[in-house]
């Protein structure tokens, strides 16, 4: 099967086997991705952070399902845990989408961290192109949900939206500080506990004092994501910040951001893969390492001899 | 002598044991000391308020003043299997050999509100029960049984008030007035979210559907138990024995509330609720937790809840062996299991027990096995002398302590659900789930490692063993039989014992009024308009259907 | 190169036993793979999809109800139509001894019956796997 081609003639197994060679980094990646490439850009990506527990799976599962009531199709990445120690991993969002399953405008997708630890794996972005080059309207990526380091998801969304619940008590001011800045939107799910409004006024007061303000303020809602109450409306906020970030600009600055940090993502990569295989692999590291011991070299030196010697 | 001399002599003990246990490798991975001494029980004040006397409270000793000094425990065999024809043949054949209570097992797709047509029931149809479509198949299951004479216990949940509304109106057939009715539904909703698995609706519509059963029984079906809250299946989950009656005493407070949320005094429907035990391996262990668990219901019942009669705070309790602890190793291993399990849950003072049969872990049980499980309750009363005195291990320093430390922990189990918001609250949170999921996850973690020796399983492995002969079989073409009766009987055509066919109008009209009723609040009582439809001969599924579309489904909450 | 095995632990039919299941997932989990769990009443399309989505290489299905016969064939026979060749499907629970040929020869490439250490379900899956 040559995936790429399938992929993009709407081909479901050779999406899921194009991310499974992305996330995998097997060789045909880097191709398979340059080949993708030129058909990216045209799905939004809408990103879902906050708490474990918050419902951000249960809400991704309802507002997938009104996107597709307006007709568009939607990817999913739903991106759980890797356990340092094992390696292993239970992936636990697609059960909240299970009805989602049959639907043929919908693809979900899990993914562990393995190993990444901003909220996302480092093969997540890939697998939004992917997802985008396939033809998906709109792209819903669902962080793990640690909390404070929560930050990859603004490089790879166009539009945040944070999650937050009543009765969290002192931990809102835990997170606030690694999340009031990253959401567009806020979303107050469990609206049906008692402390929702609390948790709104809460959050209010924190973006009067946040310097950052731009002239968008981020809305917050209330919903009840498991009842699906609030999501029409909480996918008309979506629709507004778009509308708003692409009016004034933003959304281009975003991309344009975007297309660095990934530049440089691929460039460090590679070059430090580069470096494995001629200075680890080699075995010149340890050489260089028993030198550095018996001083009869320094570290410094090396390195600037090996980077004259790479970048002649 | 006097507790510091009993504390002296004690250390001396165990300064001597740790010395000669030095030489063995002790087993001191048990989470109990290696002796109880009058140190561990609470003094002779503590007797009145926390033990008692048999049939007064708090029931620590038992619920009846006489136990089974009167009568033995009802001897109550889960059966149920293909369709109506065969089970009924069962349910007659315990009925003749000593068997003094029913109890049916219904298939999932009956148990899930589906008709054995349904796409989504091929396969299971008559496969782990009786599979029941309409009141035909109910009127064949109870043939030739007097349900005036009988006690039946049906596991059925989600839709208890269909399936009690079909017996009701088996019964007027009879010409058995409903407030002679005696028997049980288990309509315990919340353990199927937690532990059991065959939910339909969401926990609103179902509480509501709970508290109108207890309301139409308590007027119309005085002698029914309206439900069993049952920790058998939480156990059975993997729980430990505390977590099994804190999480089930904890939903026992969810449906009073709810009940008395409905406008109903406590009094009034209190007396009617029973309970499910599970009977463990360790039978002292369980012996404590059946204590415990009188002890701690009673407390709350007057307690929290304020009941004036005795009988609103008795925790009645029907018992099955865990079916868990059965291997599918040397099958015949079982029976003896089966005999300690029912060892405890007889000296725990249960109401009524069913055994599990040796051929538990490979299939349905043979008739032959079941004979097996029957007999070793009818052993067990009449030849061990367990029954004949009443609450025989009371005074054990060990028995005495651990009902207090099963007590404990429960009590603090339940305090933490209640800070939650209730069993409703810790069920939608997923903590109830969670902390059975890793209690089985460490029980299987423990046999793997050998912490746990299981005869047959992880030691004294029979390595030539051969694969069991001679089990229950359920011939596929059950399904296909059901299926077609189904179709004549939505033809209006009579089918089984009918003399004519449905009115299809009429089923229609009841199911609309049926409708009409699920939309208005909990006030309007939906058993009448169950019951009318069920004597229209309207099906299982098409009365669960209505009920669907207006309550909507239940999202399980799982996380691993 | 992280080549992680990838395991769907589905539970099709109506069967509500999911202790096994749970713990044969955890267990897998600790063994170093990436589990999807299914959850309940899952029909043998939802399964074969949400396989394909995932692009998984392990199925593993969990029966205690004695739909096997029925429900075990029809999940392989809907992912290998899906064109996943690879994919080693595999079954447990509460399955008589008898019934095993049947479902092998359907393409359940093993059975796991009641008693079997989580462990050698890991070995069954590292030396079967085609990852
Ligand atoms: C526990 C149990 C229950 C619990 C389930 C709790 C839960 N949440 O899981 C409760 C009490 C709720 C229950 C209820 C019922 N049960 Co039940 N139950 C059992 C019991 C006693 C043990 C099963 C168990 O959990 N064992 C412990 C786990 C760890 O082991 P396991 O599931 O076998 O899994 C191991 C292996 O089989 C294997 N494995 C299992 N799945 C998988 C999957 C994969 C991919 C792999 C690799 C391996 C694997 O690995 C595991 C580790 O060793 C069995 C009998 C028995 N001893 O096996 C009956 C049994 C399965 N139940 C039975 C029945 C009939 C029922 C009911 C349908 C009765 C009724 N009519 O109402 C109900 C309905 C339940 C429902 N919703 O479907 C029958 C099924 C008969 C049949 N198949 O022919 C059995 C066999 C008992 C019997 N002989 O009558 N049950
Ligand atoms: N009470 C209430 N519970 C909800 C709501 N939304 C989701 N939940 C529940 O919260 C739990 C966690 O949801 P999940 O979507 O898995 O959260 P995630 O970890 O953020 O993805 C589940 O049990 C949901 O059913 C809601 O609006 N109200
Ligand atoms: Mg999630």
């Amino acid at each position: 099967m040559d995936i790429v081609e399938e992929l993009l003639k709407g081909n479901r197994l050779a999406l899921s086997k194009a991310i499974t060679a992305i996330e995998n980094e097997y060789d045909e990646a880097t191709e398979i991705m340059t080949k993708l490439y030129p058909h990216t850009g045209n799905a939004y990506v809408l990103g879902i952070t906050g708490p474990p527990g918050a419902g951000k799976s249960t809400l991704t599962d309802k507002i997938a399902k009104e996107y597709r009531s307006q007709g568009k199709t939607v990817g999913i990445i739903a991106v759980d845990p890797t356990s340092p120690f094992t390696g292993g991993a239970i992936l636990g969002d697609r059960i909240r989408m299970n009805s989602l399953t049959m639907d043929e405008g919908v693809f979900i997708r899990s993914m562990g961290t393995r190993g990444s630890l901003g909220g996302l794996s480092h093969k997540t972005a890939d697998a939004v192109k992917a997802m985008d080059a396939f033809g998906k309207d709109v792209i819903i990526v669902e962080t793990v949900g640690v909390g404070q380091s929560e930050v990859d998801i603004v490089k790879a969304a166009d539009t945040t939206m944070v999650v937050l619940i009543p009765g969290m008590g002192d931990d809102i001011q835990a997170i606030k500080a690694g999340i009031l800045e990253i959401g567009d939107l806020f979303t107050i799910n469990k609206s049906d506990l008692p402390g929702a409004d609390k948790l709104v006024r809460e959050i209010n007061m924190m973006l009067d004092l946040d310097s950052f303000m731009t002239d968008w303020r981020p809305p917050i809602q209330k919903v009840v994501a498991n009842q699906g109450e609030g999501i029409s409306e909480l996918v008309g906020s979506v629709q507004t910040h778009r509308d708003y970030i692409t009016e004034k600009g933003i959304l281009d600055q975003r991309r344009t951001k975007r297309a660095k940090d990934e530049m440089l993502d691929i460039l460090n990569s590679n070059l430090s893969r580069y470096i494995k295989s001629r200075i680890v692999d080699t075995g010149r590291l340890d050489s260089y390492v028993e030198q550095f011991q018996q001083h009869r070299a320094d570290p410094y030196t090396v390195v600037g001899d090996i980077m004259s010697e790479m970048l002649r | 002598m006097s507790n510091e001399k009993i504390q002296a002599e004690l250390a001396k003990y165990e300064a001597n044991v740790e010395k000669a246990v030095a030489k063995f490798p002790e087993r001191k991975y048990l989470p109990e000391k290696r002796i109880y001494t009058p140190l561990d029980v609470k003094g002779d004040e503590a007797y009145a308020e926390e033990i008692g006397f048999p049939g007064q409270y708090p029931f620590t000793r038992g619920v009846q003043p006489t136990m089974y000094r009167g009568r033995f425990w009802t001897m109550r065999m889960y059966a149920g299997f293909s369709t109506a024809k065969a089970s009924n043949e069962r349910y007659r054949y315990l009925i003749a050999n000593g068997g003094t209570g029913l109890s049916c097992a219904f298939d999932l797709p009956t148990q899930i509100g589906y008709d054995s047509d349904d796409p989504i029931s091929e396969g299971e149809v008559g496969k782990v029960g009786v599979a029941i479509d309409s009141l035909a198949d109910m009127e064949v299951l109870f043939d030739q049984i007097d349900l005036g004479k009988v006690s039946t216990s049906m596991t059925i949940n989600a839709p208890a008030s269909v399936l009690l509304a079909m017996y009701i109106a088996v019964a007027e057939e009879q010409g058995v007035p409903a407030d002679q009715l005696r028997g049980t539904i288990q309509n315990d909703i919340l353990k199927e979210y937690a532990a059991r698995g065959t939910y339909i609706f969401p926990p609103k519509p179902s509480m509501r559907i709970i508290t109108n059963i207890f309301e139409y029984c308590s007027k119309n079906v005085p002698k029914w138990n309206t439900i069993s809250i049952s920790g058998y299946h939480i156990r059975e989950a993997g729980s430990t024995a505390a977590q099994e009656i804190a999480f089930t005493i904890a939903d026992g407070i969810a449906y009073v509330d709810a009940a008395i949320k409905a406008g109903m005094n406590v009094d009034d429907f209190a007396g009617r609720l029973s309970f499910f035990w599970n009977a463990h391996n360790n039978v002292l262990e369980e012996v404590a937790k059946f204590r415990a668990s009188r002890r701690l219901w009673a407390n709350i019942m007057k307690n929290r809840f304020h009941a004036q009669k005795p009988k609103s705070m008795m925790l009645r309790v029907h018992t099955q062996t865990a079916g868990s602890m059965l291997t599918a190793q040397q099958p015949n291993n079982n029976i003896v299991r089966v005999a300690l399990q029912t060892a405890a849950a007889v000296m725990g003072g249960t109401q009524s027990l069913h055994t599990n049969s040796r051929d538990e872990a490979l299939a349905l049980p043979t008739q032959e096995s079941v004979t097996i499980a029957l007999r070793t309750q009818q052993i067990v009363a009449n030849e061990s002398g367990l029954a004949d005195v009443i609450d025989p291990l009371a005074g054990s320093y060990y028995v005495e302590a651990m009902t207090d430390r099963i007590y404990n922990e429960a009590a603090e189990y339940i305090k933490k659900i209640d800070e939650m918001g209730g069993a409703v609250e810790a069920i939608e949170k997923g903590y109830i789930q969670k902390e059975i999921q890793d209690s089985a996850y460490k029980w299987q973690m423990d046999v793997e490692n050998k912490r746990r020796i299981i005869v047959g399983v992880n030691e004294y492995i029979d390595e030539n063993e051969e694969p069991p002969k001679g089990l229950l079989k359920i011939d596929a073409s059950v399904g296909v039989e059901q299926c077609k009766k189904l179709a004549d009987l939505k033809a209006g055509k009579p089918i089984n014992k009918m003399t004519k066919g449905r009115d299809n109008d009429a089923v229609k009209a009841a199911l609309a009024e049926l409708k009409d009723a699920c939309k208005k609040d909990e006030s309007e009582n939906l058993m009448p308009h169950i019951l009318k439809a069920v004597k229209t001969y309207a099906t299982l599924g098409e009365i669960c259907g209505v009920m669907r579309e207006v309550f909507g489904e239940y999202e399980a909450h799982v996380s691993l | 190169m992280d080549k992680k095995v990838r395991v769907l632990v589905a539970k099709p039919g109506l069967d509500g036993h999911d202790r096994g299941a749970k713990v044969v997932a955890r267990a897998l989990r600790d063994a170093g793979f990436e589990v999807v769990y299914t959850g309940l009443r899952q029909t043998p399309e939802q399964i074969a999809e949400a396989a394909l989505q995932e692009d998984v290489n392990v199925v593993a299905m969990s029966i205690l109800s004695g739909a096997h016969p029925h429900l075990f064939p029809k999940v392989v026979n809907l992912v290998r139509e899906k064109g996943m060749k690879d994919v080693l499907i595999i079954g447990g629970g509460v399955i008589p001894e008898g019934d095993i040929p049947a479902l092998k020869e359907a393409g359940v490439a093993e059975v796991f019956t009641p008693g079997t250490p989580t462990s050698d379900v890991v070995e069954f899956i590292k030396a079967n796997v085609k990852a």
